[in-house]
């Protein structure tokens, strides 16, 4: 262990550097971003706990069944009909892009390019 | 305790064998996302057909401003910007009859085939060459027979631009909403964004509520569009009584739209 020291001394300086991010955050707290929910709209395709973590899953299943197998019509487990569609149906209730999906996409830090094709709903100025 | 090779060799099949089954119970125990609780089916107002195929009377609809007219609607529900520029993006355009059909003409037209313009679109081929070539599968050829296209999985690589013999691909140098009013655009259905290949649909979603593509349906009676496996169609009754052409036979793809001349 001729080294010894310096190693230690290294490891010790070099774990700091690593954990920099962790020691800085100490401290502050995480606020959930507060969604404006849709007004005349109850329930959701799925239930809200199931939307939250799998929207992106389902949204991605309903392309591939509306342009690959043609099937454009979602009956959810509850038994309703929608139509499988992100503009016409989802931005339907949520009427609004920006207090809706990019309160937690910007909390998330997350920016899915959905919007670069489909319309999002007129944002009243 | 002493480990015997024995003893290794059963302990290390087991844990292999566990690490097979894990994947797969979890699975099933998390239910696969979201798959299990909804389904979607077709809905029950969509037209079906086992091909479908369009035939245009090129004896009445042969002037610039009645195809223009039609190529506007589509490009409106389309949201298909114009771009003054060979950047511009068609789905629906004219073309002389020699542009048109370069491999049936004639030394000597007659004057109308000289004056005529015809309607150009995507074939919707029964060998589709950008079907093959897609690296993809962002395009890819339907049971019905038309050749659609996934934007979400395009890549820009443009092999289908290069394979389609007919010029039926367009591609998105710039972002199209540039170009689009978007006060205007059709909110129903989606733009495009820069960096991928579009074409004519055959007006797939319209066909799924129960609709018949734009330009048929507002041609009255000039662009007929139908089953062409059904010998009762509209399509084969039409294909029946005239005599149709359709476009670079010798490129080998079978297109699916006819031109009575
Ligand atoms: S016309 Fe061109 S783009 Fe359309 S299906 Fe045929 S090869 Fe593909
Ligand atoms: S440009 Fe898009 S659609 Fe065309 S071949 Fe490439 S990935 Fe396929
Ligand atoms: S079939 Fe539909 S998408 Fe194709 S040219 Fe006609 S209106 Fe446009």
């Amino acid at each position: 262990m001729h080294y010894g020291g310096k190693i230690i001394t290294g490891l010790v300086i070099f774990l700091g550097l690593v954990s920099m991010p962790f020691w800085f955050n100490i401290g502050g707290s995480f606020q959930e971003p507060k969604l404006e929910l849709p007004k005349d709209a109850k329930i959701c395709v799925a239930p809200t706990e199931n939307m939250r973590r799998n929207h992106m899953k389902l949204l991605n299943e309903w392309r591939d069944m509306a342009l690959r197998e043609g099937k454009r019509t979602y009956i959810s487990a509850k038994g309703d009909k929608y139509t499988i569609s992100l503009q016409n149906t989802c931005m339907k209730c949520h009427a609004s892009k920006e207090q809706f999906c990019d309160k937690c996409h910007n909390a998330a830090s997350v920016t899915p390019y959905c919007w670069d094709c489909h319309v999002p709903p007129k944002e009243a100025k | 305790m002493k480990q015997s090779r024995r003893n290794f060799l059963k302990f290390a099949g087991l844990s292999a064998a566990g690490l097979c089954l894990a994947p797969a119970t979890a699975a099933m125990a998390s239910g696969g996302g979201t798959s299990k609780e909804g389904h979607a089916v077709v809905n029950s107002n969509s037209l079906h057909a086992k091909r479908w195929a369009m035939v245009i009377d090129t004896r009445k609809l042969n002037t610039e401003e009645a195809i223009e007219a039609l190529a506007e609607t589509c490009h409106h529900i389309h949201n298909v910007p114009t771009i003054e520029s060979d950047q511009n993006i068609k789905w629906m355009w004219t073309g002389s009859y020699g542009e048109v059909f370069p491999e049936q003409e004639n030394n000597f037209p007659s004057e109308d085939q000289e004056k005529h313009k015809f309607p150009l679109l995507c074939n919707h081929c029964e060998f589709p060459s950008c079907v093959r070539v897609c690296p993809t599968k962002a395009t890819f050829k339907r049971a019905d027979g038309i050749v659609a296209m996934d934007y979400h999985r395009c890549i820009g690589c443009r092999y289908c631009m290069a394979a389609c013999p007919y010029g039926s691909r367009s591609f998105n140098f710039m972002d199209p909403r540039t170009h689009l009013d978007m006060d205007k655009i059709n909110t129903k259905f989606p733009t495009r964004m820069r960096g991928v290949v579009e074409k004519c649909n055959f007006c797939v979603e319209r066909l799924a509520v129960g609709e018949l593509p734009a330009c048929a349906e507002k041609s009255g009676g000039s662009i007929v569009f139908g089953d062409l496996q059904d010998p009762d169609s509209n399509v084969r009754k039409a294909l029946r009584e005239n005599f149709t052409i359709r476009r670079k036979p010798t490129a080998g793809t079978e297109p699916g739209v006819y031109y009575i001349i």
